[in-house]
């Protein structure tokens, strides 16, 4: 079994709390999680904006280091890395950004980006062999090399644009692709087509995929198993299946209900705080102040994580009967989810 | 509990007048190109109290119509033909001074991205006494009790007066929106895309804000975006557009029961939700270039449907099942 990433007990904070009385924004909070080589699967980690999911996925990517805990890749920690394993890690661990309209240079075709990422990696030895790479990488993200080729980024749909970024990180023939967002700035009718590729590399090559979003639909459609993250913290986690059909923590619960369905007879209707609804402070359920199960234990001490079943994970004190998962173990459930 | 439930079938009849009548609107953009035409004869009409969501994807036209009914259009965006009523007044033979008192007045919009465009040293209650005040309305005790008035009724504590737009958060900046928007008393809300930059429970809490407002003020109101299932749950009529034209404009659940234009009916067989995984489903193709647009359908290279008349005849918008479908097939 090889472990790709592994970020253990992993907690950002933001601002050191010096200046301040009130000390750092957590970014995220005591995270553990594991992208396997032997189990390559897609998790969805979704949450509201201030969640946390961007600066997790950050953290992954060797882009913020954590202020405790360590991200190993390959069972090293990242900081550590040497100068060869790092471009090895380049080439296991891609990403995809939001923005497909901010990531290219405006002034070479679009096939540029790609050349450059076979140049930098010695991906071919000559030209035509390039050539070869990038058609192939283009057609497994549904483009038409022919139609896009030589084309300037402008002249390319925002769809497109975000497909070409899947063909790039393909390339490399990574482990993973840590997806950020990758269709909220797309139309529509391109999301199913981005996302059907991600979810085909994934059958295809075996690529694990990590797909951050605020779209619980995509989340549901794409994943295997997701984490919600609220406020730094993972508040529930799974696999996608029983955490949509019967989500346990309240807030998994609001996010549900509050997706407009497309019915017109359908209600949309969100349910209130509780009375016992409280104010948040560090020793308190982070999410106290909003949720309709409140009770007195949930502003009395913060709830850790209770393990509801082989797959599931919740942190709700509505749970504490079922036995107790240390947030270190999160990817016991995680990885039981396939 | 709180719900937004689309209006029972029996309030339909219960409309008021119509406020706002859209007659063959035609908008282009004059470009390098040639001339892109965004908008391409649209016709509707909307009641008093009633809530008309107008869907698409990009490029087709929604956020022109919306610009267009506040005659805000700037070159390279002319108006090529057509009218727009706005109770009762015309608005292509106003002039510029007429007009502005109309915007907020009469016909007040919540542009795309509005939550942005809040003025970062102002305080709240500044930018909303600035409509109040450049339309000459009341004193100033009159006044500051309005700016209270129309927290409340977005569902603000009247403290947010004093703050500045950085102390609140999305959800609370896009209220203030709709506080400014509704200062005037308009009897035509304009809404583009105004949930597009926010979470789905603080969307949830915007889109209940503008019903409470919308049927407060018994006003007409259009609401511009991508997001189908919201249309479902928010409009009581919806238009989808393609290409510049109305495809289909009927009664949501006419619609969203029994779509009948085949474009329409991708796009609602395309949604995903959580009930069951799919096969993730886009409709295949792209809209057509506004620049020297095709003859006949601009939906007919995507079409499953698409005959011969197609090609040559532009279908027009008849009465079908108590809606308007522009096809051939009908």
């Amino acid at each position: 079994m090889t472990t790709i990433i592994e970020a253990r007990n992993v907690t950002k904070l933001f601002g050191n709390g010096r200046l301040r009385s009130g000390g750092g924004t957590v970014g995220v909070a005591d995270v553990s999680f594991t992208v396997d080589d032997e189990k390559p699967t897609i998790t969805a980690v979704v949450g509201e904006s201030g969640s946390g999911k961007t600066t997790l996925a950050r953290l992954l990517l060797g882009l913020a280091a954590p202020t405790t805990g360590e991200v190993l890749y390959r069972g090293k920690d990242m900081r550590r890395l040497t100068r060869s394993e790092r471009r090895r890690f380049l080439g296991d661990v891609q990403v995809v950004f939001q923005d497909p309209y901010d990531t290219y240079n405006p002034f070479y075709p679009v096939e540029h980006a790609l050349q450059l990422t076979v140049r930098k990696f010695g991906l071919a030895s000559s030209a035509a062999a390039a050539r070869s790479l990038i058609d192939e990488a283009m057609s497994a993200v549904g483009l038409r090399p022919e139609a896009t080729l030589g084309k300037r980024p402008h002249q390319l749909s925002g769809g497109q644009r975000q497909r070409l970024m899947v063909a790039r990180a393909l390339l490399l023939r990574p482990k993973l692709i840590v997806a950020d967002e990758p269709v909220s700035m797309v139309d529509a009718s391109m999301r199913a087509s981005i996302l059907t590729t991600i979810r085909g590399l994934h059958e295809r090559y075996g690529i694990s995929v990590v797909y951050i979003t605020h779209d619980l639909t995509t989340a549901y459609q794409v994943s295997h198993q997701m984490m919600v993250l609220y406020k730094g913290d993972v508040v529930e986690a799974g696999d996608v299946e029983s955490v949509i059909r019967d989500p346990q923590h309240p807030y998994t619960r609001l996010l549900i209900d509050s997706v407009p369905k497309p019915d017109p007879d359908e209600p949309w209707a969100l349910e209130r705080p509780s009375e016992k609804a409280a104010r948040v402070t560090p020793t308190t359920c982070p999410f106290v102040d909003r949720c309709s199960r409140a009770m007195d234990a949930c502003s009395q001490a913060k709830p850790p994580l209770f393990r509801t079943s082989s797959t599931r994970a919740v942190a709700c004190f509505l749970y504490e009967d079922a036995h107790r998962l240390d947030r270190s173990e999160l990817n016991t459930v995680l990885t039981g989810a396939r | 509990m709180s719900a937004i439930t689309p209006a029972p079938e029996h309030r339909a009849t219960a409309f008021g007048a119509d406020v706002l009548h859209v007659e063959d609107l035609r908008v282009e953009y004059v470009t390098s190109a040639g001339i892109a035409t965004a908008v391409d004869g649209v016709s509707f009409t909307v009641r008093a109290g009633e809530r008309l969501g107008l869907v698409g994807e990009s490029g087709s036209g929604k956020s022109t119509i919306a610009t267009a009914l506040m005659r805000l259009l700037r070159p390279p965006a002319r108006v090529a033909g057509g009218r727009i009523v706005v109770d009762g007044v015309e608005l292509q033979g106003l002039s510029d001074e007429a007009m502005r008192r109309m915007r907020l007045a009469t016909i007040a919009l919540v542009a795309q991205g509005a939550i942005n465009s809040l003025n970062p040293s102002a305080r709240v209650e500044d930018q909303i006494l600035d409509g109040l005040v450049d339309h000459g309305r009341a004193g100033r005790r009159e006044q500051r009790r309005r700016v209270a008035e129309v927290l409340r009724q977005v569902g603000l504590r009247p403290e947010v007066a004093r703050l500045f737009p950085h102390q609140l958060s999305g959800g609370m900046r896009q209220r203030v929106c709709i506080a400014i928007a509704i200062s005037l008393r308009p009897k035509v809300l304009v809404a583009d895309e105004p949930t597009s930059a926010l979470d789905v429970v603080v969307q949830h809490q915007v889109m209940e804000t503008f019903r409470a407002v919308q049927d407060d003020l018994g006003a007409a109101m259009i609401l511009i975006g991508h997001d189908i299932g919201l249309m479902a749950q928010f409009a009581t009529r919806v238009g989808i557009m393609y290409a510049g034209l109305l495809a289909e404009i009927g009664e949501t659940r006419k619609i969203f029961g029994n779509p009948l234009h085949p474009y329409t009916r991708l796009l609602i067989a395309s949604i995903t939700t959580m009930e069951r995984k799919t096969e993730l489903k886009g409709i295949p193709g792209l809209p057509p270039s506004l620049i020297d647009r095709p003859t006949g359908c601009p939906f007919r290279d995507r079409c499953p449907f698409a005959m011969e008349r197609c090609a040559v005849e532009e279908p027009l918008p008849r009465p079908v099942d108590d809606r308007l479908v522009a096809c051939h097939l009908y």
